[in-house]
């Protein structure tokens, strides 16, 4: 298998992690200013933000990490 | 029920992902030009990578709904299934069975049989494989919509189309390269999208004790929250099963036979980069398999706690008066996700799904290309003609996954009998393999026949109990009736049966020459692997400390 130049997965598996995390964090900014009419059990302790910022913070190392590395 | 609704980010996210694995399909084609990339990956990967695969082509969406579920029929028992059911196994096959895997540089399982046994044991095990992972891949696939369909209201032929048509798309570009790309990146998403149900559950009722005192509060005749303390009286426990079914059924036939043999999971660590690597896949897999009852198994206990107290207001769904066990998973994510994490909860959900239709889908082209294909119609294909048959059995697996799960759909009893299909496949072929690895004399006609008996003792034993030819109690030897009881104990028997085939046919039929076996059979080969490598850095090792961490969990919960 010719991998010049290959990414190697963990670059995959952070920007995904990045991105989707990125997303819930900012869903849970909006819920936070915008709480729904009907609120989730412990919807007060606003699992978006620190959810969201644990994958950003995980997937952004790991991207941060293997971006201009290869396999 | 009320469908969970998805909310606009819910779709960006679910649509993201949908797009991120089909970019991996395309970026990894350039890189995937021969058989070898295409079918094992270039036989490239690290541990790590060989290692997450192996564990995440078991972890499909219907597994982590299945198992939460059967936690709350069954109660703790389940996680007999991650532990005893696992761990032994994959530690066997990593130390004992893939240095002769591996050496042999062959391309599947049934490529092993071939050149222990002889060309029509290859080709017997090689089609009820490729006939079991169709099955499995479409009904897979069915179940699937079907649970889409139900929790989030999506239309059946669409989500089902959809699904198929990017596991399709992405396998078919560059094989189990972008198989194994998908499945480690569910095995994060995974993670990240359904632990925090365990984690907003505990914090709900308080800590993992009170969850289980209010279990065995509602409980107290029979254990839903221990592992083997209420194994001698099935009556004891929620399983209804002894624990001789537990160790002989489970934790030995059925569970050798899926991690040692089956070629779904074994074919990841095919792909390691060298012996090493190979031997650490499973290895290293088991200390996550360990771990995934914190997702699932204590999920099932929350909802048991749960639906246990009439003021939280959770109730499984009922389906025609029955209890639909599977809807605990999803009823907990619409109780905790606000919208954003509905979208992560079930693009988690997604992908074990696709990531499982594909390995399914990579396990076949294999078999059928090397091991139908090339070992019975052309022999003398070319490297380039191999690789096109792979991409065009991917579409094939792909469209016959999906006359199957059609055919799901009008008989929805076939559903039944798929519970079963792993103890007529992979039990008796375990007999084979372990026979085969470990005494020479066995002869390719004893394994022949023998696995030909499993195989449809198996069946018969299904099917003799399932339509009252004769009573359950004669394979489970108990009175009290339970499903998982009957799997486990009809493993043991097909196992024992193809066992005792095999040897009996063998000691009266010609033995290959010992010469002949040399890099196939223990005792025949000097085993010469990792002896210059510091102990602390062998395999070994690593599997001495699983098992540590196996015994102490299975005492704590004992």
């Amino acid at each position: 298998m010719s991998e010049q130049g290959m990414k190697p997965i963990w670059y995959f598996v952070g920007l995904i992690v990045l991105v989707i995390g990125g997303l819930v964090f900012c869903s849970g900014i909006y819920l936070f200013f915008n709480p729904p009419a009907v609120k989730t059990v412990l919807a007060e302790m606003h699992p978006n933000l620190w959810w969201g910022g644990l994958m950003i913070i995980f997937g952004g190392g790991l991207y941060l990490k293997m971006r201009n590395q290869t396999r | 029920m009320e469908a969970i609704g998805l909310s606009f980010i819910d779709w960006i996210i679910i649509f993201i992902y949908f797009a991120f694995v089909l970019g991996i399909g395309l970026y990894l084609r350039r890189y995937t030009k021969s058989q070898e990339d295409f079918f094992l990956a270039g036989r490239k990967n690290s541990t790590w990578v060989a290692g997450l695969a192996f564990l995440s082509a078991n972890l499909g969406a219907l597994e982590l709904l299945g198992m939460t579920g059967n936690t709350f029929k069954y109660g703790m028992y389940v996680a007999h299934f991650y532990w005893i059911g696992a761990i032994p196994a994959m530690l066997f096959l990593g130390i004992y069975m893939m240095p002769f895997y591996y050496s042999s540089k062959i391309n599947s399982i049934p490529g092993y049989l071939k050149l222990r046994f002889d060309e029509k044991t290859r080709v017997l095990n090689g089609i009820a494989f490729a006939i079991m992972t169709l099955l499995v891949s479409g009904i897979n696939l069915y179940a699937m919509a079907l649970v889409l369909h139900t929790f989030l209201g999506w239309n059946w032929d669409y989500s089902m189309w959809a699904s198929a048509i990017t596991v399709a798309g992405y396998v078919t570009l560059s094989g189990l390269l972008s198989a194994i790309f998908t499945e480690i990146i569910q095995f994060f998403l995974i993670w990240f999208g359904l632990f925090l149900v365990s984690i907003l559950g505990i914090i709900e009722i308080g800590s993992v004790s009170e969850i289980m005192a209010r279990i065995n509060t509602y409980s107290p005749q029979v254990s839903f929250t221990t592992l083997w303390s209420t194994s001698s009286n099935p009556m004891l426990n929620g399983m209804l099963v002894h624990w001789g079914g537990i160790v002989l059924g489970l934790g030995f036939v059925l569970s050798f036979g899926y991690w040692t043999t089956d070629f779904l999971v074994v074919q990841r660590a095919f792909s390691a980069k060298d012996l090493r690597s190979a031997r650490m896949t499973p290895i290293l897999a088991s200390f996550f398999k360990m771990a995934l009852p914190f997702i699932v198994i204590l999920a099932g206990l929350i909802a048991i706690a749960l639906s246990i107290d009439p003021k939280s207001g959770f109730k499984l769904l009922h389906d025609g008066g029955q209890v639909n066990y599977d809807s605990a998973l999803p009823l907990l994510i619409a109780r905790y996700y606000p919208p954003g994490l509905v979208g992560l909860g079930v693009t988690a959900l997604l992908a074990g799904f696709m990531a499982g239709q594909a390995g399914n889908i990579s396990a076949f082209n294999t078999v059928w290309t090397y091991d139908i294909y090339k070992s019975v119609l052309n022999k003398k294909a070319s490297d380039a003609h191999l690789l096109w048959m792979g991409r065009v059995s991917t579409i094939v697996g792909v469209i016959l996954s999906l006359v199957t799960a059609y055919w799901a759909k009008g008989f929805p009893s076939i559903m039944d009998y798929m519970q079963a299909i792993f103890s007529w496949v992979n039990a008796p072929l375990f007999a084979t393999m372990l026979l085969g690895m470990f005494l020479w004399w066995i002869t390719p006609n004893g394994a022949f026949w023998g696995l030909v008996a499993g195989m449809l003792s198996s069946i018969l034993m299904y099917f003799a109990v399932k339509f009252h030819w004769f009573a359950e109690s004669i394979i489970t030897m108990s009175s009290v009736q339970s499903d998982m009881a009957a799997n486990f104990w009809r493993a043991w028997w097909a196992w024992l049966i193809c066992a005792t085939v095999t040897i009996l046919v063998s000691l009266f039929t010609k033995k290959r020459p010992k010469e002949e076996l040399v890099g196939l059979v223990k005792g025949l080969t000097k085993e010469k692997h990792d002896q210059n490598i510091p102990f602390m850095k062998r395999p070994e090792f690593y599997a001495i400390i699983s098992l540590i961490i196996f015994i102490l969990l299975n005492i704590w919960f004992w």
